[in-house]
């Protein structure tokens, strides 16, 4: 009585190519630990949303549902509350974005503009351009549409655009057909660093010349620490620019609120897109936050949360100078949530990682913001969530463990350069990490 | 709604295996819970003696699995507390979770164990043992497996085909324990066999992962390894297999259950990689696969051994 098993999974044979990379591994199995009280979490993207003003939100709420309860609580067209979309417009008009709300299409969440855009625009085997490193998440939602992902390094100055004219032209001679390039311009997730606005016009020139298209992520563009970001790339291009945006940093991302300020050529499909992927974003969200722009101090309260960040900000950097062994080299952003960190002597972060875990701090290894192996000795560091002291504490524990790992290093004498990463799992692995 | 019998199905922890414990706890509390049982689902936590105390158990389950649980860090809390509770007690954990210790003593209770040296951080970096690593490598010959002397899921395994991998190697496994064991990779079928007291011999579960080797994930990615259950294998040395993980399981004083992980090699010969005494009871697990295999249900085994613990009771 023979029978072959195959655990008990009665749909294994019927999953989609693009969720095939989702596989558990053994670095999700340390992040189920990192989320413990005990451990200084300098891993997860959270805004610090215990800074909002609740006794604010609260009202807004109440109002909606006393002046437009019926509204708010209906479906709504899939391109969302025109009167929000002209509240997002002038959010963007200090980046030097006009616009007008009906080139604007409401997301949940600027994640899923990026979901969209990849199923409207990709077939399997395409190329998109991204920045290496890239925001995981835009990563793992286009790895769901098999799309090849071509990295062009980035500096302290953002996308390193002779680069890219270099990779443009690579990807011409190989006859691949790029869909378009994605970029975060604004304190970029994971690098922290800005694109210099010199920089933002030779891109424009590059991605005009060859004919892709620019997705220009910018979550982060108005939490500057030294005032703002350059005018964003939207602001020149309007034609081939799709500028996303999100409440979630600004805001709150319980909402889920994002957007999409798209050429008018491509408004009318990517509703379509929209409507079929899930009708509508929340009406009862976009109602709550079109009140809360239009007719409560916003200002005041992103001002307390840059405030907050910019002291974080400060803290980490600080206990960095102070404690992290020599030959450790890390960014130093203006703004936003994220200092991106190169170990010292190729250091592997992903193998590092259960000990900081032992030790009570936990990062990202670098490798989860590249779809193509890179980034093994690098890590990301967020500060926006954890108070100032426990961020001191966190990289007081993390110094140890690096000098603890050169030690280790020295005494084996020295690790030579792999090819094959061990535990080399795929960026679809990583949901969840923001 | 008043419960004839209550349990606490303790798993999580801070162990590197929460995430797994995590899900063989809720598998094993649902199967109790649908047998009738009350049960409250704890977490190894600060709050666990408290909530043990107070809660009026008649026994507790333990899905726990690593550190601060298998090694038998709560079996003796449990025992101080006089709370009965499935699994190994302090001393058989302890020493089976230290797999250069259990192979010791199963060496000696005449084992096939594979030849194992140790590295110690220590010895590396104060004593500067790194010399001696070719020596370590020619000696147990190429391939090699790198693990954790304490530890499980495969967590920091590694398998190291050439030299110059091992020093990367080692700083993998070195996250998970400060003693690390150069292990003889040992050809043959890769076999689980669970001992489970007071039932007929479990069938060995067979695992061939589709690609490489068995690893974190494909331990735990369903459809990433084939299993056979029962294993191909010929009555008598099926049974000769059985008798060896017994045989461990008796040596290193387990109780209720436990799982060797052996394999066969081409000579017939039985090598007992390691004895879990706390071993997954998830979905992708080899235990329930074993009991499914010999038309024994998940809440059947889950009961079983519940039953046994609240035996024990003192009252």
């Amino acid at each position: 009585m023979l029978q072959a098993m195959r655990a008990d999974d009665p749909f294994l044979d019927r999953y989609a190519h693009g969720t095939r990379g989702m596989t558990a591994s053994e670095i999700r199995a340390l992040f189920a630990v990192a989320s413990r009280p005990e451990i200084v979490s300098l891993a997860g993207g959270m805004p610090f949303t215990a800074a909002l003003p609740f006794d604010i939100i609260g009202e807004v709420v109440a109002e909606v549902v006393a002046k437009e309860g019926a509204a708010a609580l209906q479906y709504l067209g899939g391109q969302g509350d025109p009167r929000l979309r002209e509240a997002l417009v002038d959010l963007m008009t200090y980046e030097g974005i006009h616009a007008s709300g009906g080139e604007v299409v409401v997301t949940a969440g600027s994640q899923q503009a990026l979901d969209l855009l990849a199923r409207m625009f990709c077939d399997p085997g395409d190329v998109i351009i991204a920045e290496g490193p890239s925001y995981v998440g835009a990563l793992s939602a286009f790895s769901q549409y098999q799309v090849e992902v071509r990295h062009v390094p980035l500096d302290d100055q953002g996308l390193d655009p002779e680069a890219l004219g270099e990779t443009l032209d690579q990807l011409s001679s190989e006859g691949k057909r790029v869909k378009f390039l994605y970029t975060v311009p604004n304190y970029h997730n994971p690098a922290g660093v800005t694109m210099h606005a010199e920089r933002r016009g030779r891109v424009l020139d590059l991605a005009r010349r060859h004919n892709v298209l620019i997705v220009e992520d910018n979550p982060y563009g108005r939490l500057g620490f030294e005032g703002d970001p350059p005018p964003a790339l939207r602001a020149s291009d309007a034609e081939n620019v799709v500028y996303l945006g999100s409440l979630s940093k600004v805001f709150c991302p319980g909402l889920r609120v994002g957007w999409a300020l798209v050429p008018p050529a491509l408004c009318e499909r990517l509703i379509l897109v929209k409507e079929a992927a899930d009708l509508c974003s929340s009406s009862f969200a976009q109602s709550v936050a079109y009140r809360y722009f239009a007719h409560y101090p916003w200002r005041e309260t992103l001002k307390a949360l840059r405030d907050v960040y910019r002291e974080r900000r400060d803290a980490m950097l600080d206990a960095l100078d102070e404690d992290f062994p020599a030959g450790a080299k890390w960014s130093r952003p203006q703004g936003g949530f994220y200092v991106w960190l190169e170990l010292p002597e190729r250091l592997d972060a992903r193998a590092m990682l259960a000990k900081a875990i032992a030790a009570r701090v936990a990062y990202v290894p670098g490798g989860a913001f590249y779809a193509d192996g890179q980034g093994s000795s690098q890590i990301r560091l967020s500060y926006c969530f954890p108070p100032p002291n426990r961020i001191r504490e966190g990289i007081r524990r993390l110094a140890d463990v690096v000098a603890e790992e050169l030690d280790l290093v020295h005494a084996l004498g020295g690790i030579p350069r792999m090819d094959g990463a061990v535990d080399d799992s795929p960026p679809a692995g990583w949901g969840g990490v923001q | 709604m008043s419960f004839e019998c209550s349990v606490a199905v303790i798993a999580g922890g801070l162990s590197f295996e929460r995430e797994i414990s995590l899900r063989s706890g809720r598998r094993v509390a649902d199967a109790l819970r649908e047998r009738g049982y009350g049960v409250m689902e704890l977490d190894a936590d600060h709050q666990l003696v408290e909530s043990l105390r107070g809660g009026g158990f008649d026994a507790a389950f333990v899905a726990l699995h690593g550190r601060f649980g298998e090694d038998g860090t709560v079996a003796a809390l449990l025992e101080l507390l006089g709370l009965p509770y499935t699994g190994s007690t302090f001393d058989a954990s302890r020493l089976a979770f230290d797999k250069l210790a259990a192979k010791s003593v199963l060496g000696r209770a005449g084992m096939h164990v594979p030849l194992a040296i140790p590295v110690a951080e220590g010895a590396l970096r104060e004593l500067g043992m790194g010399a001696l690593l070719d020596r370590a490598m020619s000696e147990l010959g190429l391939p090699v497996v790198v693990k954790p002397n304490r530890g499980g899921s495969a967590l920091g395994v590694r398998l190291v085909d050439r030299a110059d991998q091992l020093p990367a190697a080692l700083m993998s496994s070195f996250g998970y324990d400060d003693t690390v064991l150069l292990e003889r990779y040992v050809a043959g079928t890769e076999l689980a066999l669970s001992v489970v007291d007071g039932l007929a011999p479990l069938p060995a579960v067979e695992i061939r992962p589709k690609e490489g080797w068995y690893d974190f994930a494909a331990r735990y990615t369903h459809g990433a390894v084939d299993f056979r259950a029962p294993a191909e294998l010929e009555p008598d040395v099926a049974a000769s297999c059985f008798e060896t993980a017994r045989a461990a399981h008796l040596a290193l004083g387990c109780r209720d259950l436990s799982r060797a992980d052996v394999i066969l090699d081409s000579d017939g010969v039985c090598w007992v990689l390691e004895v879990n005494t706390g071993p997954g009871l998830t979905s992708t697990s080899l235990v329930p696969m074993a009991a499914d295999a010999a038309g024994i249900s998940f809440a059947d085994l889950t009961v079983h051994l519940t039953n046994r613990a609240i035996a024990r009771h003192p009252r």
